[in-house]
C-alpha cells in the first residue's frame, strides 16, 4: 500500500523481504523439529511446573497452614504473585488494542507474542486467588449462580468480586482477540502443511479463505475489540488496585492507586515482553521482524511508565507527610526503614532509577542492556507488590500483633511453578503458532519494509503498477516455457496439480491456432521497449528474482544488459540468503538476445544452460 | 459465504497494487467479480468491490447493551429483591458499587457476541472445510475470481491476462 509514511521513520521489516519471505520466515519455526535449546528449556519448564503442581497439591492436602501467613500478615507471596502476574498480563492487550487504535505499526511485530504472554500470565495469576482461599474445591462459590444455599449470592459491592469479573472478562476477551488474529495465520500454516498437520491446522484455521468480505469484517472486529479492550485493560488493574484502595489499611487507602497500578502493570508487562522477545528473536532468527526499532519503542514505553511509577512513589510519600495522619506516615516510614527496608530500596532502585538509562538513545538501542534491565524491572515490580502487601501488613495498628513473614518452601514452590507454567505454555505456543502476526506484518510491508523506507530503500520511480498495460495477448513462443526455466528460489508450495477438481482452461488464443489446453496459463509479457519486460524469460530468473530486480529499478532487458554482474550479485546478496546461491553471470548476455528479439537463439542457448549457469 | 459447487475462472496476481488497478478495470468493463482473495486485508478494496461497511459494530452495541442490562438489572434484583443485605452501611441499591461489574459484563457480552457473530456470518468455525482456490493465496498471491455463470469465461480470461495476472486458471469449487 502506498500510504504516506514519513521518511524519518525507520523501517520495521528489514532484509528486503518479499511477501513469500515473510511467510517462509514466520511459519518455518512451526515446521521444523525443535532444536536442543528448545527441548532443554521445555524439560526445565515442565519440571518446574511439576514441582509447582506438587506444592499446590501439598497446600490443598495439608491446608493453607503450610504457608507462613499469620493473623497479621494475611496476604503474602500469594497475592504478591497474583498482582505481579496480572501486571505482566497487561502488555499484550495494551500493545494489540491501544497501539492498534493509535495506528502504531511497530505493534505488528510483537503483538502476537505479547498477547500470548498476556493469556498465560493471566492463567498464572488466576491460580493464586483460587488456592489462597484454602478450600479450593468450593472455589466456584465465587461465582453468582442460583444455588441451594439460600440462594446465597456473592457480595456485588466488594472489590474482590469485581476483581473476579474483571479478570474473567479480561482473560476471555484477550483470548478471543488473540485467536481471531491467529485464524488467518493458521490458514497460512495450513496451506503449507501436509497430512495430519494439515488436518490439525484446518481445524485451527476455522476454514479461513481470505475472502475480501471476511477481511473487511475481520478488520472491523479487530478494531471494535481493540476499542472495548482498551478501557478493559485499564479497568482490570484499576479494580485490582481497588482490592487495596477501598480498604482502611494505612498505605493502601489512597486514591492514587488506580493510575499508579495501571502504569506499573504496563511497565512490568513491557519488561516481560522485552525479556521474552529478545530471546525469541534470537532463537527463532526474527531480527528482521523484531528490530532494534521495536526494542527502542518498547524502551520508550518502559521509560514513560517507569517514570510515572516513580512519581507515584514520591506522591505517596508526600501525601503521607502532608496528610499529617500518623498511621499513614508510619506506614511509609516502616516501608522505607522498617524490617523490610531492602525490598523498598530494591523497588525504588529497580523501578525508578534503572529505567532512566533509557533517556539515552544508545542505551535504548542496546539489546544486551535492554535485556538486563528488563529483568531488573521485573524484579523491581515484584518488590513493589511485596512492599505494598506484606510490608504494610507486618506493622498494623496494634504493636502487640506486629509480625514478620518469610515464605515457606511451599509458597516459593508455587511461585516457581507458575513460572514453569508460563514458560511451558510459551514454548508450546512458539512451536504451534507463528510468533509474529504474518498477515499484519505483510500489510505493513510496503509502508515499513526497508526496501521502501529508510536509508537502504531502493528508489523505483516507475514501478509499473500505475499503468496497466493493455496490449492484447500477442504471440510469443516462449511464454509457455515459463515453468521450464523459472528457477524461482522459493518455489511456492502446492503445485496446481494438487488442486482438487481443477478444470483445464482453454486459452483459445494460442499463436499456433490450436485450441491449447494447459493447466497454467501464463499471460504474455509486455513488448520490448515498454516500461517493463518479462525478465522471467531469462533462464535463472524466476518471479521472485524478477521482483527483486524490479525493486532495484531493473525493469527491462536493456536495464539488465546495462547492469554488470557485480551489481547483480550485490542485489541478490541484499535480497536475502535465499538468493545468494543464484549465479547471474549469463543474465546480461541472455537479456541482450531478448532485447534484440532473437528469441530462437536465446531459446537454443537456454536449452544448453543449466538453471541459467554455463554447464561445467 | 461459502462458494461450493461454483465454476470459477481466477487469476493470481503478485502484487496488491496491480490487483487494485485490475479491480478498477473490471468495474469499468462491468465484469462482475465473484470475490477477491488475499493474504492480508487490502485497504481501498472494499469500495471498489462495492462492499458495504460491515454492520458488526451494530451487533457489538446490541450485545454490549444486553450485557449492561443483564449485569445491572441482575444485581439490582439480587440485592434489592432476592437477598437484601446491608454491607458497610451502603444502601441495597448501591449504584456506584455496581458500575465495575456492569462495565465488565458489557465488554464481555459485546466481545463474545461479536466474535461468535463474526464466525457465523462468515461461515467459519472449528471443523469447517471451505473449498479453497490456491494454497498460495494465504502466502503471496492475490486472487480475483469470476463465476463462469456470471461472466463470460473468455472475457474473464482476457481481462485477467491484460491486467497482469501471473497465472490464470479455472476450476470447480
Amino acid at each position: 500500500m502506498s500510504s504516506v509514511v514519513s521518511k524519518i521513520r525507520e523501517p520495521l521489516i528489514t532484509g528486503h523481504k518479499s511477501y513469500h519471505d515473510i511467510t517462509e520466515d514466520l511459519v518455518s519455526p512451526t515446521e521444523k523439529v525443535p532444536g536442543p535449546s528448545w527441548v532443554i528449556a521445555f524439560i526445565v519448564s515442565v519440571s518446574v511446573l511439576a514441582f509447582g503442581l506438587f506444592c499446590i497439591a501439598w497446600t490443598i492436602w495439608h491446608g493453607i497452614g503450610t504457608w507462613n501467613l499469620n493473623r497479621t500478615i494475611g496476604w503474602g507471596w500469594d497475592i504478591t504473585n497474583f498482582v505481579w502476574w496480572i501486571g505482566i498480563g497487561h502488555a499484550g492487550t495494551l500493545i494489540s488494542a491501544i497501539l492498534l487504535l493509535f495506528r502504531q505499526k511497530w505493534r505488528t511485530g510483537v503483538n502476537r507474542a505479547a498477547e500470548a504472554m498476556t493469556i498465560f500470565a493471566v492463567i498464572c495469576a488466576a491460580l493464586f486467588p483460587g488456592i489462597h482461599v484454602g478450600r479450593a474445591w468450593v472455589v466456584f462459590y465465587f461465582f453468582p449462580y442460583p444455588n441451594t444455599r439460600g440462594p446465597l449470592w456473592p457480595n456485588f459491592d466488594s472489590p474482590l468480586l469485581w476483581d473476579l469479573f474483571a479478570i474473567s472478562t479480561y482473560f476471555t476477551v484477550s483470548l478471543l482477540f488473540w485467536y481471531t488474529g491467529l485464524v488467518p495465520d493458521f490458514a497460512t500454516v495450513r496451506d503449507r502443511a501436509k497430512g495430519f498437520r494439515k488436518k490439525i491446522y484446518n481445524t485451527l484455521s476455522f476454514g479461513w479463505t481470505g475472502s475480501a468480505k471476511h477481511w473487511q469484517r475481520w478488520e472491523s472486529l479487530s478494531l471494535i475489540l481493540a476499542g472495548i479492550a482498551t478501557p478493559l485493560v485499564l479497568s482490570v488493574h484499576t479494580i485490582v488496585s481497588f482490592d487495596f484502595a477501598t480498604s482502611v489499611i494505612p498505605g493502601w487507602h489512597t486514591t492514587i492507586f488506580p493510575p499508579y497500578f495501571v502504569a506499573g502493570a504496563i511497565f512490568s508487562g513491557f519488561a516481560m515482553v522485552l525479556t521474552l522477545m529478545i530471546i525469541t528473536r534470537k532463537v527463532l532468527n526474527l531480527q528482521d521482524y523484531i528490530t532494534i526499532e521495536h526494542i527502542e519503542s518498547m524502551n520508550k514505553v518502559i521509560l514513560v511508565t517507569g517514570t510515572i511509577v516513580g512519581v507515584a512513589y514520591l506522591t505517596e510519600l508526600f501525601i503521607a507527610w502532608y496528610s499529617q495522619y500518623p498511621y499513614e506516615q508510619f506506614a511509609f516510614f516502616n516501608r522505607a526503614l522498617g524490617p523490610y527496608w531492602w525490598s523498598y530500596f530494591g523497588m525504588m532502585f529497580c523501578n525508578v532509577v534503572t529505567p532512566q538509562f533509557f533517556w539515552v538513545k544508545k542505551f535504548r538501542r542496546n539489546v544486551a542492556l535492554t535485556f538486563f534491565l528488563s529483568i531488573i524491572v521485573n524484579i523491581g515490580m515484584w518488590f513493589e507488590r511485596f512492599v505494598i502487601i506484606a510490608t504494610t501488613l507486618a506493622r498494623d495498628y496494634l504493636p502487640s500483633s506486629w509480625s514478620f513473614y518469610v515464605p515457606t518452601w511451599v509458597e516459593i514452590g508455587i511461585f516457581l511453578g507458575t513460572m514453569g507454567l508460563f514458560f511451558t505454555f510459551y514454548l508450546i505456543f512458539v512451536r504451534v503458532a507463528p510468533v509474529v502476526a504474518i498477515a499484519e506484518v505483510k500489510s505493513i510491508l510496503k509502508s515499513s519494509g526497508d526496501q521502501y523506507l529508510g536509508p537502504n530503500a531502493i528508489h523505483h520511480e516507475h514501478s509499473g503498477h500505475d499503468k496497466v498495460i493493455m496490449d492484447p495477448i500477442h504471440s510469443d513462443e516462449i511464454s509457455d516455457e515459463h515453468h521450464g526455466h523459472g528457477d524461482a528460489p522459493s518455489d511456492t508450495p502446492g503445485s496446481p496439480a494438487d488442486i482438487g477438481t481443477e478444470q483445464a482452461v482453454k486459452t483459445g488464443k494460442d499463436v499456433k491456432g490450436e485450441t491449447k489446453v494447459s493447466n497454467t496459463y501464463v499471460p504474455s509479457s509486455r513488448k520490448e521497449g515498454s516500461e517493463k519486460d518479462d525478465l522471467k524469460k531469462i533462464e535463472g530468473i524466476g518471479p521472485k528474482i524478477e521482483e527483486v530486480l524490479n525493486n532495484s529499478a531493473i525493469m527491462t532487458y536493456i536495464d539488465l544488459v546495462n547492469t554488470d554482474v557485480g551489481r547483480l550479485n550485490a542485489i541478490l546478496e541484499n535480497a536475502g540468503s535465499n538468493f545468494r546461491q543464484h549465479d547471474p553471470s549469463t543474465w546480461s548476455a541472455q537479456a541482450k538476445l531478448a532485447a534484440e528479439g532473437r528469441w530462437e537463439e536465446l531459446k537454443k542457448w537456454q536449452d544448453e544452460l543449466d538453471g541459467g549457469k554455463t554447464k561445467k | 459465504m461459502s462458494y461450493r459447487n461454483r465454476s470459477i475462472v481466477y487469476g493470481l496476481y503478485n502484487d496488491e497494487e496491480v490487483l487494485l488497478d485490475a479491480v478498477k478495470v473490471a468495474n469499468e468493463k462491468h465484469l462482475k467479480i465473484m470475490d477477491v482473495f488475499t493474504p492480508f486485508p487490502i485497504h481501498g478494496l472494499d469500495p471498489l468491490l462495492g462492499l458495504e461497511e460491515s454492520r458488526l459494530h451494530i451487533g457489538g452495541f446490541v450485545y454490549g447493551s444486553l450485557g449492561t442490562l443483564t449485569a445491572f438489572l441482575g444485581m439490582t434484583w439480587i440485592f434489592v429483591q432476592d437477598w437484601p443485605q446491608i454491607y458497610g452501611g451502603k444502601p441495597h441499591w448501591s449504584v456506584p458499587a455496581f458500575i465495575p461489574i456492569t462495565f465488565e459484563l458489557t465488554v464481555l457480552f459485546a466481545a463474545i457476541g461479536m466474535v461468535v457473530t463474526f464466525y457465523i456470518i462468515n461461515g467459519l468455525g472449528p471443523g469447517v472445510v471451505n473449498p479453497y482456490i490456491d494454497p498460495r493465496i494465504t502466502d503471496d498471491k492475490f486472487c480475483i475470481a469470476f463465476d463462469v455463470h456470471e461472466v463470460n469465461q473468455v472475457d474473464a480470461e482476457a481481462f485477467l491476462s491484460e491486467t497482469g495476472a501471473a497465472e490464470i486458471n479455472a476450476k470447480t469449487l
